[in-house]
């Protein structure tokens, strides 16, 4: 058979088309597609707590318990307010009665009268699970109960869990508890339930003044993200390398 | 081909092809490595879709406007407004077919998280007007004389 040059022409346009064909689908695609093609999500749920404007009221424990049936009169809690007093001669004192879940009524510290002339500086600091960029609970587990979601919320799967306790030990912050009734851990969801309603976490409802918030870290337009972007914030045991997602308002030196 | 070591050695890989049939039954087909690796993301992919069917609790103050529009309206022109009324009311849950009647905590207890005094300059606490609850009409409940959905009005 002859091979004419019209043919050698064909031939090399057909092979050309051919390879350079698949290539052109590849780059149609967009960035957002191939983030959605690897099922990355645009959401991360991140939090923030303005210390300053917290009042040590408890609405946020006592709702919290409530919405995510945590035994209510056993001292274990997700979410908790702890008060601090600084007094003049440099000592602390720090408490948090049941987690603060009936709030600070009394002057008493400690079973200790604090006379007010004494007190350099006092404050209340809610507290609840950072939700880490790496969380140590997470590393720990040896059965894969606990995890992080595409979202970036570290859950526990009661039916996985077999209630060693590991992750209870690994938690920096002391988020973690045993729940007295599913025998399993037990954590801050950031209301996993609500947030994927649209709605927020109990405890950013209950807080009648603003000291808790949730936000989107992926959206440059949500509030949280733009006051941890533009304000001073804090996060809590930053040399331990977990990367917290909570963020704080006016964190004092003596918060641990 | 007969072998004192070859046939242990068909007991112990028939142990392992054992045990690998009673995993595949045993562990759910969504167990394993997702979006977050295998350091943080091994886990049982529909455990996700659990903790969202977890059921709602607090409905917030837009949920109770539905039927209660008057005490909302009269609520929110107060300084008690930025208050939920669940803080107080109790969750209302499937309200008002379950429960049927909200159980209200009136005591003096509920009031004093936020009233009590307390001397924290550096805290906001000491921006709200406060009572020493020992010296304060220490037996009379704190609605015998303030209205708790607007306190600005003593009745």
């Amino acid at each position: 058979m002859k091979f004419t040059r019209r043919d050698f022409l064909i031939t090399a346009i057909k092979g050309a088309l051919v390879t350079t064909l698949p290539m052109g689908a590849v780059r149609l695609l967009s960035p957002s597609e191939v983030r959605a093609s690897i099922k990355e999500t645009n959401v991360r749920w991140g939090f923030l707590i303005d210390t300053r404007k917290c009042v040590g009221c408890g609405f946020c424990v006592k709702a919290c318990k409530n919405e995510n049936e945590i035994p209510y009169d056993v001292p274990v809690t997700r979410t908790w307010v702890e008060r601090y007093i600084v007094l003049k001669d440099g000592e602390q004192l720090i408490d948090s009665p049941m987690g603060a879940r009936d709030g600070f009524t009394g002057q008493r510290v400690r079973e200790r009268d604090v006379d007010p002339k004494d007190i350099a500086k006092a404050f209340f600091v809610p507290k609840l699970c950072n939700q880490c960029e790496k969380p140590p609970c997470v590393q720990v587990c040896p059965v894969g109960a606990t995890y992080q979601t595409p979202d970036g919320v570290i859950l526990v799967d009661r039916s996985w869990c077999i209630g060693c306790g590991y992750c209870i030990m690994a938690c920096p912050y002391g988020v973690r508890f045993f729940h007295p009734v599913h025998r399993v851990a037990d954590k801050c969801t950031f209301c996993y339930h609500r947030i994927h309603k649209g709605m927020n976490p109990a405890c950013v409802d209950a807080c009648p003044f603003g000291a808790r918030r949730l936000g989107n870290l992926k959206d440059p337009n949500d509030f949280v993200t733009k006051t941890i972007l533009s304000k001073r914030v804090g996060v809590l045991k930053d040399e331990y390398g977990t990367k917290p997602m909570a963020y704080y308002i006016g964190l004092d030196e003596n918060v641990r | 081909m007969k072998s004192h070591v070859l046939r242990p050695l068909w007991v112990v890989i028939s142990f392992v092809v054992l045990a690998l049939i009673i995993r595949h039954f045993i562990v759910p087909s969504d167990f394993g490595i997702h979006e977050k690796g295998f350091t943080y993301g091994y886990y049982r992919k529909s455990n996700e879709d659990e903790w969202k069917a977890f059921k709602v609790k607090y409905q917030t103050k837009e949920y109770c406007k539905e039927c209660h529009e008057d005490k909302y309206e009269e609520n929110m022109s107060s300084k008690h407004g930025i208050i939920q009324c669940e803080n107080c009311h109790g969750p209302a849950i499937d309200h008002p077919e379950n429960p049927e009647k909200l159980a209200i905590d009136r005591g003096r207890k509920l009031c004093l998280r936020c009233h009590a005094y307390l001397p924290y300059p550096t805290s906001n606490r000491a921006e709200i007007k406060g009572i020493n609850s020992s010296e304060h009409n220490p037996d009379t409940g704190c609605s015998m004389c303030h209205d708790p959905h607007q306190p600005d009005i003593e009745g």
